[in-house]
């Protein structure tokens, strides 16, 4: 350790310079000598962390107020930086605010090194972090932005006076941040589109020629693709660094354990294989079925057909509640060939592509189960299609009907409205389970319809061998969580002979 | 009409005939080697064939144009589709280590069908169309026309025929060609309004401000709106087709509207109701609902596209100048400056254009050949008389346009090369 009671040397330390500002962009690898166990207590604390975003992510949305405090709670609790200035003067009880920000800045590099080796982990990583910086960015003080800004040398084309004018009453109805009397006192960014996707995607920002003018407010979105486009290029750098790192016999296990942690609930490892007959599929798609596969079970069955996005979304979930490829195969030519389908043409332009689904053909990509945020946010459903969520997708009032036809109480289904209408889509579908299912509180978290299912048939009890299975199942993945900690131990008990000051991290993150 | 006559039983005799004295291979391969600029870049281009039987071959591709034309006549596919330009040669992907072989780049693409107006055509449905229903093509092109170029700052787009239903748009700039997945997502998705399936009855919701964008398709909807959707459409005549807009607004708009409906009966007139009835009532409307009527316009007008074939680096789409098996008609660019004219029921079929060539040949056509003769060499020869041969088919005005958009695509690259020169100078 460099720094312990040594701080007034540091102000002539290029490393002060690095923590001048509690954000930062991570364009510096650090540099210092770290024990290994720090490097492990980093490491699994901001996994932690990253954890903690992904989850609120799938529960709340993420400019509520909720996703806020729970992610500024989580924040403190594992003494990350928070907006303040660093002030090492003042005698604190826990670790100092520089402290703080050395951990975010090394135990983000930490982590490149485990989540750059895959595709699917790099995704992970960098989804995460991105929202982790974007929680960060929004939440400072207007002038800590501009400061951020300068440090770390951002500078965006800023339109003149005069294209403003010009431009004036466009602007005013691109965005929602500007309006006639703002107007004066905003500045905008002109960038290439494709450095403002998400605001062209909405529609939130002004396009011309190519080019994307960004009220001041929204500058976050510019900072956070620059952001997105170098992390992600450095993954790859590390990448191809990795082989130096895996030769490091201490190290390698290690991260080996951080990558796996974060794979949460694959419901793509099926332990009911083989336990349901196609016969029970149309009685479970009324008992067990969420709302979103009993319209596909029912679309199926009516038009004898399915579009590819019905196909997908249907045919994974029964997968996952464990049709074996025989069955799948079956279910799918029985029900296709009653339509416009014969044999032959189903054989040739459809059963491949169940089999793709059970990594029979093709490569195997991923091909596991959606979740429901994968269901409510890709793909939404156009003319012919009936897939999606019907908390998301369908009309409320349709969406009314349908709920009395089911049965439902009208209160139950004004408050299943009432959740929809705040965009609480999961949430209104684990009202509708308790309804269905009339329990007061189910107990878990829906983000999965195959959850949906394994949670449905605990309560009701069915199917015994089921039942048992899915508990197994659900145990397994309940422990994600909590399972961090025991890597850790296991990780410190493997490195225990190996302590010592590792090989500068610098190494790893070699830019060219 | 010339082409009722088409019989796809035909198609195996006629396909041969096609590739090999008509079918443009020379502008084809200009096109899709863009000047040369990038190494290998038609080498390394996807085209996958449907032959006799629906047997469906991927990953072909080839070095040279010529041998572009030898493997398509001797082919003699029934549907051609172009997809990206991979990292590798295409044909040899088996041979590359898996990961290795990436799709790189692709036209921006769009896909616009008429079986997505299903609920909003009075006329046909499904894979039928009539001249009726093909203005909402001309809105669509309109529409996304306009905003690719001003919205997007794209120059070169090429709008085909799909030869039965549809069309499509390749955006083709440089810039295009190389937009990621998520860039062309976002595209995608700010160029939809129209959201939701068949459980969504409203499927347009607007909400303030109104971006320029809706506002300037709104302009181009409106201007077709009354002849198409009030008139032929007839979206305001019957019970059925009433009750469906009446779905679209609130409760007691529609019970007015229903007794006004008792005496009103001309359409056009009925909609003027409904316009200031909802005027009348702006003030009383709950939010979110104050712009139904553009809603309304929109729903029934405004182009449905399939974001998944536009977001796909490595998607396929059926090449231009293909033949479509069903109906027999050239898949052909469309010329804009025509495009309130364009009648895809004038667009020729297979039969036509092979029938075309048939006939004798004018006097005129004899002395060219004669004088020609003795100074070609032999490939020479097969190039030019092929090109002889389109022009004197009804296929020749479609290639000029096919040409006209190489043209531009040339001399911005032209440009480039010179702005690019320039700046050396100046260091
Ligand atoms: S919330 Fe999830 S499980 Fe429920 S209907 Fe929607 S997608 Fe299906
Ligand atoms: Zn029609």
């Amino acid at each position: 350790m460099q720094f312990g009671g040594k701080r007034k040397k540091l102000i002539t330390n290029p490393q002060y310079e690095l923590y001048g500002h509690c954000l930062q962009f991570y364009d510096k690898p650090p540099l210092e000598n770290i024990s290994l166990s720090e490097f492990e207590t980093f490491a699994v604390e901001r996994l932690r962390l990253l954890k903690t975003v992904e989850n609120l992510g799938v529960s709340y949305v993420k400019t509520s107020e909720q996703y806020q405090k729970k992610l500024f709670a989580e924040f403190s609790n594992l003494n990350f930086p928070y907006k303040i200035e660093a002030d090492d003067h003042k005698v604190q009880t826990g670790p100092t605010e520089h402290e703080k920000r050395r951990k975010d800045h090394i135990s983000h590099f930490i982590l490149r090194l485990a989540y750059c080796q895959t595709e699917d982990l790099r995704r992970w990583f960098i989804q995460q972090e991105m929202d982790l910086f974007r929680y960060r960015f929004n939440d400072l003080p207007p002038q800590l932005k501009t400061d951020f800004l300068h440090r770390n040398n951002l500078k965006y084309d800023m339109i003149s006076t005069e294209e403003k004018n010009n431009l004036k009453e466009k602007l005013i109805h691109s965005s929602h941040a500007v309006s006639g009397v703002t107007l004066e006192n905003q500045d905008f960014y002109k960038v290439p589109f494709q450095d403002a996707l998400d605001l062209v995607r909405t529609r939130k920002v002004f396009l011309q020629g190519g080019y994307a003018y960004i009220p001041q407010q929204d500058i976050i979105t510019i900072v956070l693709n620059d952001f997105r486009t170098r992390l992600s290029k450095a993954l790859a750098l590390t990448a191809r660094s990795l082989p130096a790192v895996q030769t490091d016999e201490r190290l390698q296990p290690l991260l080996n354990h951080l990558s796996h942690a974060y794979v949460g609930q694959d419901y793509s490892i099926q332990k009911n294989i083989g336990k349901i007959s196609l016969e029970q599929i149309d009685s479970l798609s009324g008992k067990s079925f969420p709302l979103c596969m009993r319209q596909l079970h029912k679309a199926l069955r009516e038009n004898h057909h399915l579009r590819h996005g019905g196909r997908m979304q249907y045919g994974l979930f029964l997968k996952g509640i464990g049709l074996t490829l025989e069955q799948a195969l079956q279910f799918w030519r029985s029900e296709f060939i009653k339509g416009k389908v014969d044999a032959d043409k189903f054989d040739k332009a459809y059963a491949y592509s169940i089999r793709h689904m059970f990594g029979k053909e093709g490569k195997r990509t991923d091909y596991t189960p959606y979740s429901c945020m994968k269901v409510i946010l890709s793909n939404p459903p156009s003319q012919g299609d009936y897939h999606g969520c019907p908390f998301r997708h369908s009309d409320p009032e349709l969406l009314r009907q349908k709920l009395q036809s089911y049965k439902l109480s009208p209160s139950g289904i004004n408050q299943i409205l009432e959740l929809v209408k705040g965009m609480h889509y999961q949430v209104a579908c684990q009202k509708y389970f308790e309804l269905t299912h009339n329990i007061e509180d189910s107990g878990f978290s829906l983000n999965h319809p195959n959850q949906y299912f394994i949670e449905s048939q605990k309560v009701l009890g069915g199917g015994k061998e089921i039942k048992r299975e899915a508990e197994t199942v659900q145990k397994g993945t309940e422990n994600t969580g909590s399972k961090t900690p025991s890597v850790s131990q296991q990780g410190s008990a493997q490195s225990a002979q190996v302590l010592g000051d590792m090989e500068a991290l610098e190494a790893f993150f070699q830019d060219e | 009409m010339p082409n009722s006559d088409y019989d796809p039983a035909c198609l195996p005799d006629l396909l041969p005939l096609y590739y090999r004295r008509l079918f443009p291979f020379s502008q084809y391969y200009r096109w899709l080697s863009y000047g040369g600029v990038t190494k290998n870049y038609f080498q390394n281009r996807e085209f996958s064939f449907t032959l006799k039987d629906d047997i469906y071959v991927r990953y072909q591709s080839f070095s040279t144009q010529s041998e572009l034309e030898k493997e398509m006549q001797k082919m003699n596919p029934y549907k051609i589709d172009i997809g990206a330009v991979y990292s590798h040669r295409p044909s040899q992907h088996n041979t590359v280590k898996t990961g290795a072989f990436q799709a790189l780049e692709k036209e921006l693409v769009f896909d616009i069908d008429m079986t997505d107006y299903d609920d909003v055509r009075n006329c046909c449905s499904a894979a039928d169309i009539c001249t009726k229903c093909w203005t909402l093509m001309t809105i669509a092109i309109r529409i996304l026309d306009r905003a690719l170029r001003e919205d997007f700052g794209f120059r070169h787009l090429l709008w085909v025929y799909s030869g039965r239903r549809g069309v499509h748009c390749w955006v083709c700039d440089e810039s295009a060609r190389k937009l990621s997945v998520a860039a062309r997502s976002a595209v995608a998705e700010y160029l939809s309004l129209v959201k939701g399936g068949e459980e969504t009855v409203r499927k347009v919701a607007l909400s303030d401000p109104i971006h320029p964008f809706i506002s300037q398709s709104l302009t181009i909807v409106e201007h077709y709106f009354i002849d198409y959707a009030i008139k032929e459409q007839d979206i305001l005549g019957t019970k059925e087709s009433t009750d469906k807009v009446f779905a679209l607004l609130p409760e007691d708009i529609r019970a007015e509207l229903n007794s006004v409906f008792q005496k009103e009966k001309n359409p056009v007139k009925r909609w003027d109701k409904v316009k200031a009835l909802i005027q009348l009532k702006r003030a009383s409307l709950k939010k979110g609902s104050q712009y139904i009527e553009k809603e309304i316009m929109l729903q029934y007008c405004y182009p449905r596209l399939d974001v998944n074939v536009s977001k796909g680096v490595n998607h396929l789409l059926k090449s231009p100048f293909s033949v479509h098996p069903k109906t027999g008609r050239i898949s052909v660019p469309i010329d804009l400056r025509e495009l309130d004219r364009f009648d895809p029921f004038e667009v020729p079929t297979i039969s036509l254009i092979c029938e075309e060539l048939d006939r004798p040949k004018t006097t005129e056509e004899e002395e060219e050949d004669e004088r020609m003769k003795d100074k070609e060499n032999e490939k020479e020869a097969g190039e030019r008389r092929r090109i002889r041969d389109y022009k004197r088919t009804s296929l020749a005005k479609y290639v000029k346009v096919f040409d006209q958009f190489l043209d531009a695509l040339a001399r911005s690259r032209k440009g480039e090369m010179l702005k690019k020169s320039d700046l050396q100078k100046d260091f």
